[in-house]
């Protein structure tokens, strides 16, 4: 395969040109006659952020399981080649085939965070594909969406022709064969679609009518066809250790994000932190099995030859044969000279153990997440962890030889107070003054370094929170220089660095986490000027954004500032992730009277997700 | 005891769009996927012994790259390169796996002279004979060209570099110096063709091709796979 859908001379002139030849390691390529279906995988962003991501490494290595079906893959041209792509009139191609996009028949598009959005408008655009799903014919190929951002697709509803809500393994089979049964039974592209609304998880947008109230409510939000469902219930693989794996993922020529094997030990998390978007969609917790995932860990680090491999889930701690799985990986990665990668672990004694024995403890550094500043505001989030539990953790940290802690934080958490903010700083002088209580002068090695972070809190859909009103810029930045004034009054604040994030960019993630079919407007408006490349700090501009809400006439404070009514239509009312809405509710007027809610091993608290029939639900029955 | 060993490869293709820096991270993960017995050094981050001999730039394709690499047991020379090029992707061959000698100089510190195949792409062909013009050139005394590197930017005479040229119009050969003391790219003795003519050298004009690398051995030039012997 010597195509190659860029001259050598524009390959020669961008930055990185090696994002856009594809002949990686494991990259697959077949013959486009003998396929029936021509699939291209897209994530929206650069190369290097793409490549990194496990579920299209997953989809891919499925999709390319079925013999009829050729899966290749797109990530957005960086703006080098944007600017000559558009100024020669280049169409957006696929890396293995190098086929322009337009010769497909699916373009898949992950939808990871908000701030790509303008990026799918830029993959659309290049690749000659109308933005419109209205617009397309059968000459284009079938725009489809998945991951998180699904679960509220309403932003993008103008742009896709169809949603996959939930997870990637259970549903493309079916949506492939009804694709070529349609094909060469020769049915309209519309009649194609409002048959794939037959498919569990399929959510056609265009097959929806939504009305909206003189305040700009959503009054009224129905199917179009009697036979399209009012509710779409999200797709789930519940035999985790019976499906695809991609054992012989691809290895990038260029360093990317995620330059190592990624294994997956458990999809789901029992805690129930009320702000965690991803702990209630990918309910109930599924584990995979440990002899499984040993046998996958040697396969994968053979394939690709990586020398580095981390463990894939959102709490690794709460997965049950943790122990076992990382001894067998310590063991091996000794022998094979292999580094491990352990994020998402609880600070205690167990993980010190293992952190002191695949790192160099003077060199690394440990990481808490308590997300808020005071016991009482951890208690209307529902995050466990307690100041008891950090200190702990610390002083068994500074004991073994550590001496850099990095603490995460949330500003803007519903009910906070200056006491909460104050407890951030608060907390963090209590570390850096454990440190120095327990380390005598002689065994220092200079001052304790405590890195102290905050992020603004965006709510997000089907969350206990996704009701609560949302901080403005300007308050986001007040919380912000009192933390870091309260940071200064503190007695150890020579060993405390405080960083937070920009705020103009937390507003936006809130506007289209929870926004409806109205944005789709001030998404065009903003690419059309320029925005792109949104999620990076040297390509977001705040201006076209501001000029794109103006000329569409719409308030981003009505997405952000308002606190919803929990009888109000949401935008994403129709889509059901086994998470009951009653639930929520209950969540969120536990959090505000500051209740704990127990994790799921402890005791169920009917969330819904049993409704699936398996999983941690299932464990003691 | 580890064993020196040299290997030889081609790069040739869309490969030839991956840096050096990637080409070497795409060795270390060959080497483990091929299952080499590459050695280690030691201490606090151990890394695997390699050492390439000279970069090779974006865009250059080439019949002889080489790394020397240690490795802690022999395997021989045919299984290592069946080994390694099942695993290879297209473009990059290794084409030899030979054993050093005792006290053999590493690569990087014995490369003397390079050679290369230049040719110009279609649509930049110049309206001259480049070839001719070359040999002219070359009749001259000395080869004053504008020199820009990282450091400095300065007129320097190439003339002494420049060690044999060949050819025609459609394939330039050049054998030109390279390692510490003198470094010539190919490109360098072409702008001088067009600077000599007071034409402007257009970027990117150029198809480059590296044929060999070589040393030299009491004063004779010999390529870098001659230092070493397969092994059995």
């Amino acid at each position: 395969m010597n195509k190659q859908a860029l001259s050598d001379k524009i390959l020669l002139t961008v930055e990185k040109p090696a994002r856009y030849i594809g002949n990686e390691v494991n990259s697959v390529v077949k013959d486009k006659d003998s396929v029936d279906v021509r699939f291209a995988m897209c994530f929206p962003d650069v190369y290097e952020i793409g490549m990194s991501h496990l579920g299209i490494q997953i989809l891919y290595s499925m999709l390319n399981t079925f013999d009829d079906v050729w899966c290749e893959r797109v990530y957005s041209p960086w703006t080098d080649l944007h600017a000559i792509m558009k100024e020669n009139n280049i169409p957006l191609f696929a890396l293995e085939s190098q086929d322009p996009l337009c010769e497909f028949d699916f373009l898949g598009i992950t939808l990871q965070y908000e701030m790509c959005y303008t990026n799918v408008l830029q993959i659309l655009d290049l690749a000659h594909i109308p933005f419109d799903s209205k617009d397309r014919t059968w000459e284009h190929p079938i725009v489809i969406g998945g991951g998180p951002c699904t679960y509220n697709p309403e932003p993008l509803a103008d742009f896709f022709d169809i949603f996959y809500i939930g997870e990637g393994e259970t549903a493309y089979r079916a949506l492939i064969d009804l694709y070529k049964e349609c094909r060469s039974a020769g049915v309209s592209r519309e009649e194609f679609l409002h048959r794939v609304s037959g498919i569990g998880g399929m959510y056609v947008p265009s097959l929806y009518n939504v009305e909206y109230d003189m305040e700009g409510l959503i009054s009224s939000f129905k199917p179009v066809y009697d036979d399209v469902p009012s509710v779409i219930r999200k797709e789930i693989e519940m035999h985790l250790s019976d499906t695809y794996y991609p054992l012989k993922p691809i290895v990038p020529f260029v360093k990317v994000t995620q330059d190592r094997v990624t294994l997956e030990i458990q999809r789901g998390c029992i805690r129930g932190c009320r702000f965690c978007q991803a702990g209630m969609l990918y309910r109930p917790v599924r584990e995979r099995d440990v002899e499984l995932l040993k046998s996958y860990a040697v396969a994968m680090l053979n394939n690709t030859g990586h020398e580095e491999i981390s463990l894939s889930s959102l709490s690794s701690s709460d997965y049950t044969h943790l122990k076992e799985l990382v001894d067998f990986l310590v063991e091996y990665a000794e022998e094979k000279r292999l580094n491990i990668s352990l994020p998402s672990l609880r600070i205690d004694a167990f993980s010190l153990d293992v952190m002191s024995r695949i790192q160099d403890v003077r060199k690394s550094s440990l990481t808490f997440a308590p997300e808020a500043g005071s016991q009482r505001l951890r208690n209307v989030i529902n995050k466990g962890l307690t100041e008891e539990d950090i200190l702990k953790g610390a002083s068994e940290a500074f004991l073994g030889g550590w001496s850099r802690v990095k603490l995460y934080f949330m500003l803007g958490l519903p009910t906070e107070t200056e006491d909460d903010m104050r407890g951030i700083a608060e907390l963090s002088n209590g570390i850096a003054k454990l440190y120095y209580e327990l380390i005598p002068k002689s065994e220092r090695k200079g001052r304790v370094q405590i890195v102290t972070s905050t992020s603004f809190f965006v709510p997000k859909p089907s969350t206990p929170f996704q009701w609560a009103s949302m901080n403005t810029k300007q308050q986001f930045l007040d919380k912000a220089h009192f933390v870091n004034d309260c940071m200064h009054e503190q007695l150890n604040s020579k060993s405390i660095k405080y960083n937070w994030h920009e705020a103009d960019v937390s507003i936006l993630e809130g506007v289209f986490a929870r926004g409806d079919r109205k944005l789709g407007r001030v998404l065009k408006e903003a690419y059309k000027r320029g925005a792109l490349f949104d999620a990076w700090t040297e390509t977001f501009h705040e201006e076209p954004w501001l000029e794109a809400f103006d000329a569409c006439g719409i308030d981003p404070d009505f997405y952000t500032a308002r606190e919803r009514s929990t009888e109000e239509i949401l935008p994403w009312d129709m889509i059901d992730i086994g998470v009951s809405r009653e639930f929520l509710k209950r969540e969120w007027d536990n959090a505000i009277n500051e209740r704990v809610t127990s994790n799921c091993r402890a005791a169920c608290s009917g969330c819904g997700a049993r409704v699936f029939g398996g999983g941690v639900c299932f464990e003691n029955a | 005891m580890n064993v020196k060993v040299r290997i030889k490869f081609s790069k040739y293709g869309l490969v030839k769009f991956i840096g050096h820096l990637d080409v070497m991270r795409y060795f270390q993960k060959l080497l483990r996927r091929a299952d080499i017995p590459i050695a280690y050094s030691t201490g606090m981050s151990p890394h695997q012994i390699m050492s390439f001999a000279m970069p090779l730039g974006i865009g250059l394709e080439s019949d002889a790259e080489y790394v020397d690499i240690e490795i802690t047991e022999r395997i021989s020379s045919l299984t290592a390169l069946k080994l390694m090029n099942e695993q290879n992707v297209e473009g990059i061959r290794i084409l030899s796996f030979r054993e050093l000698p005792e006290g053999a100089v590493n690569a990087m510190a014995s490369i003397k002279a390079a050679d290369y195949e230049v040719s110009f792409r279609e649509e930049m062909k110049p309206d001259f004979s480049c070839f001719e013009m070359l040999k002219d050139m070359y009749e001259e005394p000395q080869i004053s060209v504008f020199k820009k590197t990282k450091k400095s930017e300065m007129y320097v005479d190439i003339k002494p570099g420049i060690y044999r040229i060949w050819g025609n119009d459609d394939r330039i050969g050049m054998c030109l110096s390279c390692g510490s003391t003198l470094n010539i790219k190919p490109e360098l003795v072409i702008q001088a063709v067009y600077d000599r003519l007071k034409k402007d050298f257009p970027e990117h004009a150029l198809l480059i091709k590296r044929k060999e690398i070589y040393t030299e051995s009491d004063g004779v030039r010999i390529s870098l796979d001659k230092i070493g012997d397969d092994i059995l």
